[in-house]
């Protein structure tokens, strides 16, 4: 490789995505001119699905569950939602797993490449805008079904708070203030913070509230995975506070899960496990999933 | 009609080498020591947003002497050769010889077709998961580029830091030792070097992804052991061991 070095007057600046094009390696989405290429027979593409976040007291919490799903097959168990952007902001996908896996490695080496050659690190709402310039560039795949939503939140160190922003596939930026929830699962869990969200939650508050959200979430669409017991598969949670971006560990997440099943089953019977807890109890989960499929 | 002197090649390249190395020469000096966990890189800047030393990758560092725009222009071509290669291969791809080749290649090809050579004397530092993996090269105007070991020196008088260094010098340094050894090294004798004439970075071994770290001038204090600079430090000047007590006082003070 050699020495991509450019004259004053034609220099891509601290952009990377920029630079990228420039090399000719830009990530090309555009799959218009492709034999067999139409919204007819759409490809079966893997999507993962909900991620949510909402603001406490310290900052963001951020948590994604983990499944990955082909139409109605599981594909992937162990996905990975929930990113650190850099030291201080996360961001999290929802919709085709591969460009929104791509996106994500864009804007993180976008973020640490403007920081390296600037000197210093984009304010957090530049971070929000680069992030919408990338969902807006993506909206040729994003028509053929490879659609992107991801979720940005961060801890604003010049304004001291947490701040969350949602995208729509258009790139459209809407900053939220409390709470915000994007995929399928994403109008279950975003009920299930609304009535739980208050002013000032503390992390650990927020935390249960999250991992309530994601587990209602689950229980309702089945593009989103809950908690595995079996595998020790457990939805990921982050914080995002002044001293950065930090994942918590699968052991506390593990635990909080274990706690709010302890919790339901004690109360079973009410709203969230169904109309025959008992068959539950004695059956597991299996019944009920058999069910749900046999509709 | 006029006809271009001739002039051997020999004294050419002999020009362009007095020329490159005497901007080279007008520039402070810089150290790069290696020490027990990574490679600390010491170098005389009085400015604070001015930069000769920088991040160029994970376990990279890049450090320069010369003239500010030319080393700034390999900077940045530095971390994107970095970055694109670790984005179309893996992170673990991207290591110092190969960047260190680039550079090579990039200033010998200025030096013989160019008008004029670049004056800047760069380093590129790597550090590795074990001590005899770290890396320091050291690469000339020309595009020669040497294999440091232990440590090296860049800039103005870097022979007579060198060997000022090299008598001070020890296999196994923690950072405090090497900073202490790379500022006496670089201030020689008659001088002192107050932390805000300084610029310090490390490349810490198993810090995590990101090794390289810029230390405040706090920090640099507290290494080389000067003790902090006191608010009523005018009020006895003669006390403190720092001669312009007053002004770096306050300066410091602003920052903390």
């Amino acid at each position: 490789m050699t020495l991509p070095i450019y004259r004053a007057d034609d220099d891509p600046g601290p952009s990377f995505v920029d630079l990228l094009s420039r090399v000719g390696q830009g990530p090309r989405w555009d799959v218009d001119n492709a034999p067999g290429a139409s919204s007819d027979h759409p490809l079966r593409l893997t999507h993962s699905t909900t991620v949510v976040a909402v603001r406490c007291a310290d900052g963001v919490v951020m948590a994604g569950d983990r499944r990955a799903t082909s139409g109605h097959l599981i594909s992937y168990r162990t996905m990975e939602k929930v990113f650190p952007a850099d030291h201080h902001s996360g961001v999290a996908i929802a919709g085709a797993a591969g460009p929104a896996m791509e996106m994500v490695k864009l804007f993180q080496l976008q973020l640490e490449h403007y920081e390296k050659v600037e000197g210093s690190s984009l304010s957090l709402e530049g971070k929000a805008n680069q992030l919408s310039q990338m969902v807006r560039s993506h909206l040729p795949a994003a028509m053929q079904g490879m659609a992107v939503v991801p979720l940005f939140a961060g801890f604003d160190l010049r304004r001291g708070v947490g701040r969350l922003f949602e995208y729509d596939v258009t790139g459209g930026r809407y900053e939220e203030s409390d709470f915000a929830a994007t995929g399928s699962g994403s109008l279950h869990a975003g009920t299930v913070i609304k009535l739980g969200y208050r002013e000032g939650l503390s992390a650990d508050e927020a935390i249960e509230l999250l991992i309530n959200a994601l587990f209602q979430a689950a229980d309702e669409d089945s593009a989103t995975g809950g908690p595995d017991l079996v595998r020790g598969i457990y939805p990921m949670v982050a914080t995002i506070t002044s001293a950065g971006f930090e994942r918590l560990a699968d052991d506390d997440v593990s635990a909080r899960f274990r706690g709010l099943l302890d919790r339901l089953s004690s109360t079973r019977g009410t709203t969230s496990m169904g109309a025959n807890p008992g068959a539950r109890a004695t059956t597991g989960g299996k019944g009920s999933k058999k069910g749900g499929a046999a509709r | 009609m006029s006809m271009p002197f001739y002039v051997a090649p020999e004294q050419w390249m002999k020009d362009k080498a007095d020329f490159a190395r005497k901007g080279i020469a007008r520039g402070r000096a810089l150290a790069a020591l290696e020490y027990a966990n990574g490679i600390l890189i010491c170098a005389e800047n009085t400015s604070a947003t001015l930069r000769k030393i920088s991040e160029i990758y994970d376990r990279i560092a890049f450090a320069g002497a010369g003239r500010y725009n030319e080393y700034d222009r390999l900077r940045i071509a530095g971390v994107r050769h970095a970055d694109l290669k670790g984005y179309s291969f893996s992170r673990e791809d991207v290591d110092a010889q190969g960047l260190a080749n680039a550079y090579a290649q990039m200033l010998g090809d200025v030096f013989t077709h160019e008008v004029k050579p670049m004056e800047v004397e760069i380093l590129v530092a790597e550090v590795g998961e074990e001590p005899d993996d770290d890396r320091l090269y050291h690469i000339l105007y020309d595009g020669t580029v040497v294999d440091e070991r232990g440590f090296t020196v860049l800039g103005g008088e870097a022979e007579t830091i060198s060997e000022r260094l090299q008598s001070a010098y020890q296999d196994g340094f923690d950072a405090a030792a090497a900073l202490q050894a790379a500022v006496s090294a670089l201030a020689g004798p008659d001088r002192r070097l107050a932390p805000d004439e300084l610029e310090v970075a490390l490349l810490t071994r198993n810090r995590g992804r990101r090794s390289f770290q810029r230390l405040t001038d706090d920090e640099v204090a507290e290494l080389l052991g000067t003790p902090p600079p006191v608010d009523d430090a005018p009020a006895e000047p003669a006390a403190d061991p720092e001669p312009p007590a007053e002004e770096d006082g306050s300066s410091n003070g602003d920052e903390a």
